[in-house]
């Protein structure tokens, strides 16, 4: 059979945000993959730069609508430190505890997502289900389901009450009995296992010099965790193991992100115990230091990077983020190879994509093609667009306002 | 009165209202075995109304005819199928020595157009959805046959309604069947593409498949023939394999008929609910490795009960 090319995305069903895959395959077997990024580029880096740093704060917080408090923590360990600020014990604690119900949260949306690729459906409506908890406790400590807003500069803006601990543990009860059962039917459904080993076979010296971070490096047996390489909030104060395994294989990364949530369960009744009593922020000022600062933060799709380049305003000179998926972007590539069509989905969601994190930049596909209009003359093409198709909207406007004079 | 049989009941009205039934009953199953609502008792009638009602659109390399013509063809040899089938008595509607093998054949002729549908579409994702489907075709198809037809051997008579007589008569010889029970109901998950075999329709990795060009009211058939299929598939397992409570009262076996479609339907809501979709190499692995051996192994115990039978 010659080899045929088939696109997947930039609209797929299994894909949830843009991006295209083109696959070359050979039968049904894959024999190459491109993909081309950046459908969801919103220059996010360069706004942050006409923005003071506590607005910057707000914008970075939107990068991505699952790991919001990844990439705000990232920032404002960052500015932090560009500061010289020292953050209390309490909002270093409660800063730690949003960030392990988001990974709670993260893991369970992905096992979902995950078991939807490969058509378990079902698995998919019970973890969503058991989400939900997670996201209650979210918006009950940050009054929003995704964007919580719970950084800020110097420490978090909102205290926990003795009743939201003792729901919050509660939870974490009836969690760690659901997740168990979910643990057990990732090794032992039969067609599940057969979906998952075996697919997606990354070594762990591909995994290190291809770049790979978080769950997918840890499924090839690199032991690396931001969380205990380089400690960061309270995770110096609280007891955690790395959950690595060797499987390299998408079954392996199954097992390290549910292993993951029995951690971060863990994580938190620690935290929730030992909560320091005291303030939970300091005052920051308004223009920071000039200077540079990196800041590394273990998202739950792995190691995420923040660059920040103070100029002595209240503006930041410069902002780079790195998401983890970015990083894993070259991994996908090799896994992808000699794969089945039928595993490209699931290999592709196994390092738990997330577009808008990684669309830093946009590549202009015909890059001499095409034209570069005002804001002005491109309205007025779209009304001649839609005029030519046979809907004038200026006409509507008359008759609409016609019929408006007649009600009256 | 052939009119009324053929046109009302059982025939074309009635096949149409049970199989958008049980499609609810399926749905409704598989939502709850899920944990969730699922939809109300008229929604598979209303997704038939709102998609007769949609704009039907024909790519511009397919043939317009044969694409037109394929989801009518589909549902055809549904409907034609069940004429042959004996439902809550042992007598079908039409009858001839060896209608058995024709109404496998003509269960066959649905897969064929979904191959045919999705090969004249001329889109990359029908084209890989067609092929698949007659890959799995190749995979399911002899085991079912033999399934389906071990039984016949052993009632010595090659009509439906003759083997439904031929176990009313004799249940316990039905019990003999189980093992091609077990395989005619993992086939028909192939058959009707069902998870864990519903490769050729894998939503995440080829859209719809086939069917992704589809649209309108020649979705719509095509959805009305999948779910008529289940009705006559459901009704072929219960004639062949569940030949329980034929010689009641008309009334009651009407009754113990739509239990045991209840059943069939439950069985494949049950099995999606409780598994992943396997890859298509790995299905045809699995056809060959358990499911023909399996029939096989029917065929062998029948024949030597058939000897001990019939000295």
């Amino acid at each position: 059979m010659s080899k045929i090319t088939i696109p997947i995305g930039p609209q797929h069903p299994a894909l949830k945000e843009p991006a295209s895959f083109k696959i070359t395959l050979n039968g049904e077997e894959i024999y190459s993959m491109d993909m081309r990024l950046g459908y969801n580029h919103r220059g996010i880096e360069k706004a942050c730069e006409q923005r003071t740093y506590i607005q910057s704060l707000y914008l970075i917080e939107r990068i991505c609508g699952i790991c919001s408090h990844s990439h705000s923590t990232a920032f404002t360990q960052a500015v932090e430190e560009l500061a010289g600020l020292q953050v209390p014990k309490r909002g270093l604690y409660i800063r730690t505890l949003i960030a392990e119900l988001e990974r709670i949260h993260s893991h369970l949306l992905w096992l979902g997502v995950a078991a939807h690729e490969v058509g378990f459906d079902t698995l998919l409506m019970y973890t969503w289900r058991d989400r939900e908890l997670v996201m209650d406790h979210l918006a009950e400590l940050g009054g929003n389901r995704v964007n919580y807003a719970v950084n800020t500069f110097g420490g978090v803006r909102r205290d926990l009450t003795p009743d939201e601990i003792a729901h919050i543990l509660k939870d974490m009860d009836t969690l760690e009995e659901r997740t168990k059962y979910y643990a057990q039917v990732a090794t032992e459904e039969a067609t599940l296992i057969a979906r998952l080993s075996k697919v997606g076979v990354m070594s762990k010296t591909e995994a290190e010099t291809l770049g790979a971070v978080g769950p997918t490096a840890r499924a090839c047996s690199v032991d690396r965790d931001v969380r205990r390489d380089d400690p960061y909030a309270a995770y110096p104060d609280v007891q955690f193991k790395v959950c690595v395994d060797d499987h390299c294989d998408v079954y392996g990364r199954v097992l390290v992100r549910v292993n993951e949530l029995f951690e971060s369960y863990s994580i938190i009744r620690q935290l929730l115990k030992n909560l320091p009593e005291g303030p939970i922020a300091v005052k920051a000022p308004r223009r920071m230091p000039a200077g540079e600062v990196f800041s590394r933060y273990e998202a739950p799709r792995g190691e995420d990077c923040h660059y920040i380049k103070g100029n002595g305003t209240d503006k930041p000179d410069r902002v780079k983020i790195r998401a983890p998926t970015l990083a894993n972007w070259r991994a996908v590539r090799k896994m992808i190879e000699g794969n089945y069509l039928a595993d490209a989905p699931i290999v592709i969601a196994a390092i738990d994509p997330c577009f808008s994190c990684t669309d830093r930049a946009i590549e202009l596909v015909r890059p001499h093609g095409g034209e570069v209009l005002t804001w002005g003359a491109l309205r007025q093409f779209g009304i001649e667009w839609h005029r030519r198709h046979g809907l004038d909207f200026a006409d509507l406007n008359k008759k609409f306002s016609q019929r408006m004079e007649r009600v009256k | 009165m052939a009119i009324f049989n053929i046109l009302v009941f059982p025939g074309i009205l009635f096949l149409v209202a049970a199989g958008l039934w049980f499609e609810f009953v399926d749905r409704r199953m598989y939502a709850r075995m899920q944990n969730r609502q699922g939809p109300p008792w008229f929604q598979p009638l209303a997704d038939f109304i709102k998609l007769l009602a949609k704009e039907t659109i024909i790519p511009e390399d397919a043939n317009p005819r044969l694409f037109a013509a394929m989801p009518v063809l589909a549902l055809t040899a549904t409907i034609c199928a069940f004429f042959y089938i004996p439902l809550w008595n042992t007598t079908a509607l039409f009858s001839f020595q060896g209608d058995a093998i024709v109404v496998m054949y003509l269960l066959t002729i649905p897969t064929m157009t979904f191959f045919l549908a999705g090969w004249y579409s001329t889109s990359l994702y029908s084209t890989l959805g067609a092929v698949r489907s007659l890959t799995q075709l190749f995979a399911y198809e002899i085991p079912l046959f033999m399934a389906v037809l071990a039984p016949a051997m052993l009632a010595n008579d090659w009509s439906l309604a003759g083997i439904t007589k031929f176990y009313a008569a004799h249940p316990l010889l039905a019990l003999l069947n189980l093992p091609a029970f077990c395989v005619a109901m993992v086939t028909l998950l192939g058959k009707l593409e069902k998870v864990p075999f519903d490769i050729p329709e894998a939503e995440t990795e080829i859209v719809a498949g086939a069917f992704t060009e589809y649209a309108g009211r020649h979705l719509a058939l095509f959805r009305l023939a999948i779910d008529i299929e289940v009705i006559v598939a459901g009704s072929l397992v219960a004639a062949i394999f569940l030949p329980f409570g034929l010689t009641l009262p008309w009334w009651l076996g009407i009754i113990i008929y739509l239990l045991k479609i209840t059943l069939v339907v439950a069985l494949i809501a049950i099995m999606r609910t409780i598994m992943a979709r396997l890859r298509i190499e790995q299905m045809v692995n699995f056809c060959w490795k358990f499911l023909a051996p399996a029939a096989l192994a029917q065929l062998m115990i029948n024949l030597v009960v058939k000897g001990f039978l019939q000295p």
